[in-house]
C-alpha cells in the first residue's frame, strides 16, 4: 500500500522527492484520483501539496501577480485581483466543471496535467504567463508556451515541484472573451476553446489582439499571423470570417470520443465568429 | 499501513485509525458507517459525494482519507440542526425533489453550500450551484423550486434572528 504525504512545507515536498524520486504530486486530486484506480493508487507514494505554504493564494509584487501553484479555480474566481487585473482568466476557470471541482482543482494542476483540453491554458497563454519552478538545484523561470510540451507531456524535471504562476499585471486590453464548447455547459470537457483578448481603440479598431485555442492540437493553438491580422481591423463579419480560415487552416485536432477532427477545425473558427455578439454585448 | 486521523465529523472530534490511501468516501462510509454519502461514478463527475470540508463543498471521492486530518467535516448526517430538518430538507421534502434520493444527499449538501454564502439567488445561479450533481429522476425543476424555496426560509429566518 502507497503512502499518502501532507507536508507542510517545499522543504519537506522536495525531501519526500528525493528520498522516493518515483512518488506523485497532486493537489486538488480532481486528475490524479480519477485516472487511478485503487490497483494503481497502490503502486507507488502519493504526495499531497494542498497544505504546503507558499502556495496558495494571490499576490502582488513589483508589477506581476503571484498566483501560487495551489490555488483553487474558485479561489480564483473570488479574488478580487484576479477579477480586476485578469477578467479573461477569471473567465475561463468560470467554465471548469462545477463548484466542487472548482474548490478542488488548482491552476497549478491544470498547468501539470498538460491536457489539450485545459480550460484555464489558453487564456494563461495570452496573458504570457511564466511558471515558477523549484527543486533541490533551486528556482527557475520559463514561460508556459515552453513548460508544455505536448498532451500531459510537461518540462518539470524530477525532483521538480511547479509553485507557482506569475503574470504581468499591466496586460493593456481593454476587451476580453472566453468561450467554449462542449457536451454540456458544466462538467464538460472541451471539444474547442478560445480566448481572446484585444485593445480596441475608441472607434472599435482593434490595435493589438491575442488569441489562442484549446483541444484542437496537442498544444494550445496560438498564431503570430492571426495575432497580426487583427490589427487595424474592426472585429465585424468580414474581419472574423477570414481571421476564422486562418484558424481552421492553422489547427491540427484529432477526432476522439467527444468530436471528430472536421467537427473541431470548422468550431474553432465559428468561436471566432461570437466575438462580434461579445463586443456588442460589451464584455 | 494504518494511521490516526483525527478530524471533526459532523461537530464532535474524532480520531480513527485507518489507511491513508483510502478514500475518503470509503472512510466514511465504510469505516465510520455513515452511509448518506453516496459513490455514484467514483471520478468527480455525478456529485453523489459531496461532502463540506472546512465549509467548501468538495468530492469526497477524489479526496484520501489524509487529507481529512485537521478538516471540519459535514456529511448529510450533519446537516439537520438537531431534531429539526435544515431548511433545504424542509424544501426537498415540500417540493417532492426527492425521487429515487440517491442524488438527494450531494444536492443537499451543494445547496447548503451555496445558500450559506447566497441569501437571494436568481434560478440561473441555483442551477450552477447544483451543476456538478446529476439528478436522473427528477428533471432538476423541483430541486430547484425546493433550493428558491430553502433560500426564501432562510432569509425568513435571518430577519427573524
Amino acid at each position: 500500500m502507497g503512502r499518502v504525504y501532507l507536508p507542510a512545507t517545499l522543504e519537506a515536498v522536495l525531501e519526500i522527492l528525493s528520498r522516493e524520486p518515483s512518488a506523485r504530486l497532486f493537489a486538488g486530486g480532481t486528475d490524479l484520483l480519477v485516472r487511478s484506480s485503487a490497483v494503481r493508487r497502490n503502486e507507488g507514494s502519493l504526495v499531497c501539496l494542498e497544505r504546503v505554504e507558499g502556495l496558495s493564494g494571490v499576490s502582488e509584487s513589483d508589477g506581476a501577480v503571484r498566483i501560487g501553484a495551489c490555488t483553487t479555480h474558485g479561489e480564483l474566481m473570488a479574488g478580487g485581483l484576479i477579477r480586476e487585473r485578469f477578467p479573461l482568466l477569471r473567465e475561463a476557470v468560470r467554465h471548469i466543471g462545477a463548484p466542487a471541482v472548482r474548490n478542488m482543482g488548482t491552476i497549478g494542476g491544470n498547468i501539470c496535467t498538460a491536457s489539450p483540453a485545459g480550460d484555464s491554458l489558453p487564456a494563461l497563454h495570452i496573458l504570457d504567463a511564466e511558471v515558477e519552478l523549484h527543486s533541490a538545484k533551486g528556482r527557475r523561470r520559463m514561460p508556459l508556451g515552453r513548460f508544455i510540451l505536448g498532451p500531459g507531456l510537461t518540462a518539470l524535471e524530477p525532483g521538480e515541484v511547479l509553485t507557482a504562476v506569475w503574470i504581468d499585471k499591466d496586460q493593456g486590453f481593454n476587451f476580453h472573451h472566453f468561450e467554449k464548447v462542449g457536451q454540456r455547459k458544466a462538467m464538460a470537457i472541451s471539444v474547442a476553446s478560445m480566448a481572446f483578448a484585444a485593445r480596441l481603440n475608441g472607434d472599435g479598431i482593434v490595435a493589438r489582439a491575442r488569441c489562442a485555442f484549446g483541444s484542437v492540437a496537442p498544444k494550445v493553438f496560438t498564431s503570430q499571423v492571426l495575432d497580426a491580422f487583427f490589427a487595424g481591423k474592426p472585429l465585424n463579419e468580414e474581419t472574423l470570417g477570414a481571421a476564422a480560415a486562418l484558424v481552421r487552416e492553422g489547427v491540427s485536432p484529432i477526432s476522439d470520443v467527444r468530436a471528430s477532427e472536421e467537427y473541431r477545425r470548422t468550431v474553432a473558427g465559428n468561436l471566432l465568429m461570437r466575438l462580434e455578439g461579445a463586443k456588442a454585448a460589451g464584455r | 499501513m494504518k494511521r490516526n486521523i483525527s478530524f471533526i465529523l459532523n461537530g464532535s472530534e474524532i480520531s480513527i485509525e485507518t489507511d491513508p490511501a483510502l478514500r475518503a468516501v470509503d472512510v466514511l462510509r465504510q469505516d465510520l458507517g455513515l452511509t448518506g454519502t453516496k459513490e455514484g461514478c467514483g471520478e468527480g463527475e455525478c456529485g453523489a459525494c459531496s461532502v463540506l470540508v472546512d465549509d467548501t463543498v468538495k468530492l469526497s471521492c477524489l479526496m484520501t482519507a489524509a487529507q481529512l486530518e485537521g478538516k471540519k467535516i459535514v456529511t448529510i448526517e450533519g446537516i439537520a440542526r438537531g431534531q429539526g430538518l435544515h431548511p433545504v430538507q424542509q424544501s426537498f421534502i415540500e417540493y417532492g425533489a426527492v425521487q429515487c434520493g440517491f442524488c438527494t444527499p450531494g444536492m443537499v449538501i451543494a445547496a447548503v453550500a451555496f445558500l450559506a454564502a447566497n441569501r437571494a439567488p436568481t434560478r440561473e445561479e441555483i442551477r450552477d450551484a447544483i451543476s456538478g450533481n446529476t439528478c436522473r429522476c427528477t428533471g432538476y425543476q423541483k430541486i430547484v423550486d425546493a433550493v428558491e424555496d430553502a433560500a426564501q426560509k432562510m432569509r425568513e429566518g435571518d430577519s427573524d434572528g
